[in-house]
């Protein structure tokens, strides 16, 4: 069923339940988003697509639209709360773009660009998480980890559908795991897909970095914006 | 009573050192030292990280030659990896001519900043001419023109490192097994023919000429004083061909005493067997020395001086003429002297814009195998490499374990086998200018400075710091009690 909403003033038709997300950017509307894939179900983690719906906060990625809804993305205090959302993300690991090997193609970067974060306006925490070494084609860089379960729910081992990756402890405690066993299984495309997946350079193929020049890189040639609104989310 | 003269920090240098000189109650000079009082430690900082990112993170030493840190640390992981020169699987002619343009860029780079701006101001203006003139802008007063050629220059250097690299500084090119990237026709003849931003490569040739033979009128004016400042015999060091040729890029370690008489060669893998390094408390940075000869007889000099008294030709033209005139000035001997440095520097400016041109012709640099990718089988867990920074020969040296993770790494840097010879340099420098004078001038201290900025050196690359300082000049008596002090 076809139905009408306004986003930032402007009258829009969509079909009803359709992730707000997606109708945003159909209609030309880009809204960040660090853990969304489309097609995928939703996780809702990251909240980075916060905008406001009827005036509530609420994350557009996890909003189905239903008629009459009033949507403000580009409002002040709600863009404002997404860059702090940004920014706190990367004061709360450790992300050294000049030297790491996502640089150009990594989500938390070109989403930084995109709010125009310049600095943090949270203290670095640098919190100390180790490497993981341990399986044979995958290194964890846990400190770049910025939680947003993509791994956790959209990489599974092909036979048995088990979870590869899972995320123990809780709050500032949280690590990410790695199930040496199934990772060393997967397939070379399937730890190619996972590194993609990860929007940040936690999930990095072993032996293979700065493979691509810089200039040619994937948000060197295409923004994250300019991909999004083309409906390339991941 | 005798007197104690600092010099802290030596300005136009990379890094942070200073200088003291003791002198008895006769004013004769009875030590001079060159002290490096930096430290910070990357060997240590890199273990734990992926080995990939070694080349990467490493050339963060400096901000002046990291691309002979990336190339370095490039040739030890394709050897870690099983692939380049130690095996029979090397890396394909695309990669290895890619590296070379990016090294050669960066020499050409790294030697027009160094001399220009570091070397020349005393050249033209004179030793003792005012500090506030005697520097890169006292040339942009006495002579304008040649400013300008000399920006354009290093800028030509610095556009070609980005275009091999990505960027102008710590970009990225050499991967483990080739490159990532190689150069297009259009870039390629924006080099070759020049743009609305950058000369051609012949009108880079014609600059290097002049820059050298600014040495040449510089030479004929002051013979006596340039042939007879800071004599420092040494043995001399660098990599060569098959042809005992001069190689930047790979090589045997060649190693000639003062009649060319080859000392010793070695294949850099066994560097370590025949090298040992002496430290003093007083400074943070080591003394190697050929093992069996002692510290005394077996020190090296490294880098343009030494280069140029190694190599038996170049393959250029105009380089090879120039060398040819070195040579003869010399009498087919080595030369020990400082400021002669700055001659090989300046051959080696010309040089490098040479190999730049022939390679820039070379359609290779177009061709798409930028990649060897080795087996697991081949993996070693351990590599070397060497390469000729703009400074001098440079070493990294690693090791990782199965799982991927750096356990090792050693840097031997040019400026650190300088080391003896940048002391001896200061004492023979020190005894002529300093021995016996009553009083001390701003020129005669300076005169140090000159004799140490002839090598150019890192002083972050041999610490793995980094720093840029003032000049600070402390005269102190025996008894450490401060009698001057001169701030710039
Ligand atoms: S490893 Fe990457 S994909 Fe997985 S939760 Fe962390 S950031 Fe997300
Ligand atoms: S993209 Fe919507 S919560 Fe992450
Ligand atoms: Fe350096």
């Amino acid at each position: 069923m076809m139905i009408q909403l306004k986003i930032d003033g402007k009258n829009i038709n969509a079909r009803a339940g359709t992730p707000l997300m997606d109708v945003a950017l159909e209609n030309g509307v880009y809204i960040p988003a660090l853990c969304y894939v489309k097609g995928q179900p939703c996780l809702g983690t990251c909240r980075v697509c916060s905008v406001k719906v009827g005036g509530v906060v609420a994350a557009a990625c996890t909003v189905p639209v239903v008629h009459g809804m009033e949507v403000e993305v580009n409002e002040p205090e709600v863009t404002d709360m997404r860059k702090a959302l940004v920014e706190s993300l990367f004061a709360e690991g450790t992300h050294n773009c000049p030297s790491c090997e996502k640089s150009g193609r990594c989500d938390l970067q070109a989403v930084g660009y995109e709010v125009g974060m310049m600095v943090s306006r949270f203290e670095y925490r640098f919190t100390p998480r180790q490497r993981d070494y341990a399986s044979e084609k995958i290194l964890l860089e846990r400190d770049r980890c910025i939680f947003c379960q993509r791994c956790v729910d959209f990489v599974r081992d092909e036979e048995t559908g088990q979870k590869i990756f899972s995320i123990s402890g809780r709050g500032a405690n949280s690590r990410i795991e790695i199930n040496a066993e199934l990772a060393n299984k997967m397939t070379s495309e399937q730890v190619t897909r996972a590194v993609n997946l990860c929007p940040v350079g936690t999930i990095v193929e072993k032996g293979v970095g700065f493979n691509e020049p810089i200039g040619k890189r994937k948000f060197e040639i295409k923004s994250v914006r300019e991909r999004a609104l083309a409906g390339d989310h991941k | 009573m005798g007197r104690k003269l600092i010099i802290d920090p030596v300005t136009r240098i990379e890094g942070h050192g200073k200088v003291t000189i003791q002198l008895d109650d006769d004013n004769n000079v009875i030590d001079a030292k060159l002290l490096v009082v930096e430290f910070r430690g990357f060997e240590k900082f890199i273990q734990g990280h992926p080995y990939w990112e070694a080349p990467m993170l490493l050339q963060r030493i400096c901000g002046i030659c990291f691309v002979s840190h990336h190339l370095c640390g490039a040739k030890a992981l394709d050897d870690m990896v099983g692939v380049g020169y130690s095996t029979h699987n090397l890396i394909t002619p695309t990669a290895e001519k890619m590296r070379r343009l990016g090294h050669y860029a960066q020499q050409l780079q790294s030697h027009a900043t160094a001399y220009f701006y570091c070397i020349v101001p005393e050249m033209m203006l004179g030793m003792d001419a005012a500090p506030e003139k005697r520097n890169v802008l006292g040339l942009v007063a006495a002579d304008p023109e040649l400013i300008k050629r000399v920006v354009m220059l290093r800028k030509w250097g610095q556009e070609l490192i980005q275009a091999v690299l990505g960027k102008k500084m710590h970009g990225i090119s050499s991967i483990p097994g080739g490159v990532n990237n190689n150069l297009t026709a259009e870039v390629r003849d924006r080099f070759i023919k020049g743009d609305a931003t950058i000369p051609s490569i012949d009108q880079m040739l014609e600059y290097s000429m002049e820059g050298l033979q600014l040495f040449y009128d510089f030479h004929e004016k002051n013979r006596a004083m340039v042939d007879s400042f800071g004599d420092a015999p040494a043995l001399d060091m660098c990599l060569v061909d098959d042809n005992g040729d001069v190689d930047y890029y790979h090589g045997k370690m060649r190693i000639v005493d003062n009649d060319k008489k080859v000392v010793r060669e070695l294949d850099y893998h066994d560097y370590l067997d025949h090298f040992s390094e002496a430290t003093e408390e007083w400074s943070y940075m080591k003394f190697p020395f050929l093992k069996e000869l002692g510290r005394e007889k077996g020190s090296v000099r490294v880098g343009p001086l030494a280069r140029v008294n190694v190599t038996k030709s170049y393959s250029t033209p105009l380089a090879q003429a120039a060398l040819e005139k070195f040579h003869a000035y010399n009498k087919g001997k080595c030369s020990n002297k400082a400021l002669h440095t700055n001659w090989a520097r300046a051959i080696e400016i010309l040089h490098s814009a040479e190999l730049i041109k022939v390679l820039l012709r070379d359609p290779d640099l177009q061709k798409d195998q930028l990649l060897v990718t080795p087996t697991e089988a081949m993996w070693t867990g351990e590599g070397v490499g060497v390469v000729e920074a703009p400074r001098g020969t440079l070493l990294h040296h690693y090791r990782a374990n199965k799982e991927g993770n750096i356990t090792f790494a050693n840097l031997v840097v040019a400026t650190t086998q300088n080391n003896q010879v940048m002391n001896r340099t200061v004492r023979s420098v020190a005894e002529a200018y300093l021995g016996g004078q009553a009083e001390i001038t701003e020129g005669m201290m300076n005169a140090i400075e000159v004799g140490i900025r002839a090598f150019d050196p890192c002083l972050s690359c041999a610490t793995h710091a980094l720093g840029e300082m003032p000049l600070e000049v402390t005269l102190l008596d025996a008894k450490g009690n401060q009698i001057d002090e001169r701030r710039k």
